[in-house]
């Protein structure tokens, strides 16, 4: 047998670590900002500080830039050992590296901006969207690469992962991206409404399962049995537990959408795959903590091991709160409140953030051929962070279900007994302090480690090459006659990928197409109109100050909610939504109905100053759409695109699409004057003021039974 | 429309012969070798200063 020499490339790996904390270190800042900002709104200082702005910036920095600058860390560390070969290519590790970087640099610059496509966890404009597809798979081509070119044949369990994680983000991506361009920092998804939601959450859920949990899942299979320097438990609850994840998370998207106007069987679906997959879930969990069986003793003295303990610990408790969030009656009282953050922050905070950290103070020390900085400051972390955590979500559980009872709390006479909104965010401001506190606590442990690290490094070599030797692998491979299946699969990387994107593409076909084919699926409203060229650029508006991040446009069927805003939203009434605004996270109260309940006045003065209207009002203030022109350079490109989209505007209405804006700006503008507002009919303020008031009116004239096609 | 069948027969056709092949290797009794892998990644770590054999091919 042949033994070849070669060399692990340390450097992208040590590139990806410091890249994961620090910017790991500017999302929960940015956290933490938009946490004060909900109890202290004078925080939003200018219009590319206000929340709208900011919290899409704080999940993509944490998701994208902390999580997945971890996630490439542990996949190049993990692969070139677990392959015994080094990276295929060290410059694609490069272009890798640094596209991935110039990426969140991208959107640190434009989601401030307010450059945003409006979709949840997926708000990168379309030029950031083709970049982060190009570097993706670039990534994969050279994971793909190191693979063919491996000097083991079998492919432990962990390599199972990152690839399922590979192939089902390049479809996420892909698919829940198809938006089309009216210019370089503003395009309109293709899908719209429901079927906008659907794709939506589809994605979103599974950017969880396959970008936040399924790669990590792949390096708890490496580094905790690692760390700890025992086998894991049961590698072959490892296999069932890898299979039965990919097949089942993926149908469980719509569980996001409960009550909402989806169709009720995608819900249902939904809800049945969500409540299966607590099996493989726990199976996985288990499969980390029995790890440590007979080595509970290093736990008590190694932080890298405690940092992993709570990680795991974490997985289970959130994939155990999951499926209980997707019963449709626990949903009916989590949708919309603080719980569902709660809930996420577990696995972001425990999960993700606690895992990262086990696996750099591991790291860092074999990177730099030195031992930790310091023990009792990697424990200082260890325990802010986990106070932090549960400083964190014990209020926000609380502020959850305080909040959803008293928007269902009626008097005995049958009246709402808290109808103004804001009472039940003014009851829950304390425990938005606590939570601030809490994320404060976490980010001081994170700057601990942080120093800790730095500290760590400096005192090492750092070695980028790191000599390596294996045989080489024999190219002709004969079989055991007793082999499994399960073992064939593991030789054929190639193979492995189809059966995967096949599995895979299963639950997102079922799901998507019918909802896309069957018209009875989305009842078509004849009162329903497009929107007006004017009303469009409101909404754009609003779209741009992320407005969908507090307001939900969604109402749901309950007596609550319809005592509270109106009638309940209909599939039907969306469907010239693109993209579509249901939101998921009620700070301020629901926006479908919204139009015709206050006077342009009411909306102007709100907009310019929330307390003067609502005394104790949490929005922040917007005077910049008070100030700004409307650009109205896009009118025309806008009404085309939708045109394009199948909106129903008539022939050549684009040319003349300009002249309505003016009309109606008029109208609103005088309409203001009237109130005593002088305000030109050019302004921003005026479009949004058109868009909000023409909100959930269109099924108000229709006849009481809805006309369905 | 009838993309939709034939995309539904085809999921369901490709979902069908998962479970049969999942069903036939725990009846057949697979798995045989699921444990090698779990310590094996554990000893890869320095390199020795004299090449050793270690005979790990499958």
């Amino acid at each position: 047998m042949r033994i070849e020499q070669f060399k692990y490339d340390n450097r992208w790996v040590r590139n990806f670590a410091f890249a994961s904390f620090l910017w790991g270190f500017v999302g929960m800042l940015v956290g933490l900002i938009i946490a004060c900002q909900l109890v202290w709104p004078q925080l939003n200082f200018v219009e590319w500080t206000t929340f709208g702005r900011l919290r899409p910036l704080h999940t993509n920095a944490v998701i994208f830039a902390f999580v997945g600058n971890g996630l490439f860390m542990g996949i190049y560390y993990s692969l070139q050992r677990l392959l015994k070969t080094r990276m295929w290519s060290d410059k694609l590790s490069a272009i890798h590296f640094w596209g991935w970087q110039l990426i969140i640099v991208s959107a640190a610059i434009t989601l401030p901006l307010g450059i945003t496509s409006g979709k949840e966890y997926a708000e990168l404009e379309w030029p950031i969207d083709i970049a982060i597809a190009v570097v993706w798979i670039v990534f994969g081509i050279n994971m793909f690469a190191t693979i063919f070119t491996r000097r083991e044949r079998h492919l432990y369990v962990a390599i199972w992962f990152y690839i399922a994680t590979w192939v089902t983000v390049t479809m996420l991506h892909v698919v829940n991206s198809v938006e089309l361009p009216i210019s370089l920092f503003k395009s309109y998804s293709v899908y719209a409404g429901v079927q906008d939601a659907l794709v939506q959450w589809w994605y979103g859920h599974n950017a969880v399962a396959f970008f936040l949990t399924t790669p990590y899942l792949g390096m708890m299979y490496y580094f905790l049995p690692k760390a700890a320097n025992r086998p894991v438990y049961s590698y072959r609850l490892s296999i069932i537990h890898f299979w039965a994840l990919i097949f089942l998370y993926i149908w469980a998207g719509p569980h996001h959408l409960l009550y909402t106007a989806l169709p009720d069987w995608a819900q249902s679906l939904g809800t049945v795959f969500s409540i299966m997959l607590i099996a493989p879930s726990w199976g996985g969990m288990i499969n980390g903590l029995l790890t440590l069986r007979g080595a509970w003793d290093k736990v008590r003295v190694d932080p890298v091991l405690k940092f992993m303990v709570v990680a795991v610990t974490a997985y289970g408790m959130a994939t155990f709160e999951g499926p209980m969030l997707s019963i449709k009656s626990v949903n009916a009282i989590s949708h919309y409140t603080d719980w569902t953050i709660a809930h996420v922050h577990v696995g972001a905070l425990g999960w993700n953030g606690f895992l990262t950290f086990g696996v750099l103070y591991w790291l860092i020390p074999r990177l730099y051929k030195t031992n930790l900085f310091s023990i009792k400051l990697a424990n200082t972390h260890f325990w802010l962070g986990t106070l932090g955590i549960l400083f964190y979500v014990v209020p926000m559980y609380w502020a959850g279900f305080t909040q959803s009872f008293m928007w269902k709390q009626f008097t005995p006479e049958g009246i709402l007994k808290y109808p103004n909104f804001l009472e039940t965010v003014n009851a829950i401001k304390p425990m938005y302090m606590m939570r601030a506190l809490g994320g404060l606590l976490y980010l001081t442990g994170t700057t601990v480690g942080i120093y800790n690290l730095f500290k760590t490094a400096g005192q090492g070599t750092f070695q980028a090459e790191e000599d390596a030797e294996a045989p080489a692998l024999e190219k002709e491979y004969t079989a055991h006659s007793n082999e499994g299946w399960h073992r064939l699969i593991e030789r054929r990387p190639v193979q492995m990928l189809l059966l995967s994107l096949g599995l895979v593409a299963i639950g997102g076909a079922v799901e998507l197409i019918p909802t896309f084919l069957i018209e009875s699926n989305v009842p078509s409203i004849a009162s329903v109109k497009p929107y007006t060229p004017l009303e469009l650029h409101g909404r754009d508006i609003y779209i741009r100050e992320g407005c969908y991040n507090c307001h939900s446009q969604m109402i749901r069927p309950f007596r609550s909610e319809t005592e509270r805003y109106g009638e309940y939203s209909k599939a039907g009434e969306f469907v010239y939504d693109h993209p579509f605004q249901f939101g998921s996270k009620r700070n301020g109260p629901d926006l479908q109905r919204e139009g015709g309940k206050y006077p342009d006045s009411w909306h102007y003065n709100h907009i310019l100053e929330p307390s003067s209207m609502s005394p104790g009002s949490i929005m922040p203030s917007y005077p910049h759409i008070i100030d700004h022109d409307l650009d109205v350079s896009t009118t025309e490109a806008k009404i085309s695109a939708m045109q394009m989209l199948g909106v129903p505007y008539p022939k050549g209405y684009e040319k003349v699409a300009q002249a309505d804006v003016d009309k109606q700006a008029a109208t609103i503008a005088d309409n203001l004057g009237k109130s005593g507002i002088k305000v030109s009919k050019n302004k921003e303020i005026i479009a949004l003021i058109a868009y909000l008031q023409r909100l959930g009116k269109d099924i108000k004239g229709a006849p009481k039974a809805a006309e369905v096609k | 429309m009838s993309v939709l069948f034939i995309l539904i027969s085809a999921s369901l056709t490709i979902a069908l012969l998962f479970l049969f092949a999942f069903i036939w290797s725990v009846k057949s009794g697979q798995y045989e070798d699921d444990y090698t892998p779990s310590v094996r990644i554990l000893f890869d770590d320095e390199l020795k200063s004299k090449p050793v054999n270690k005979n790990k091919a499958i």
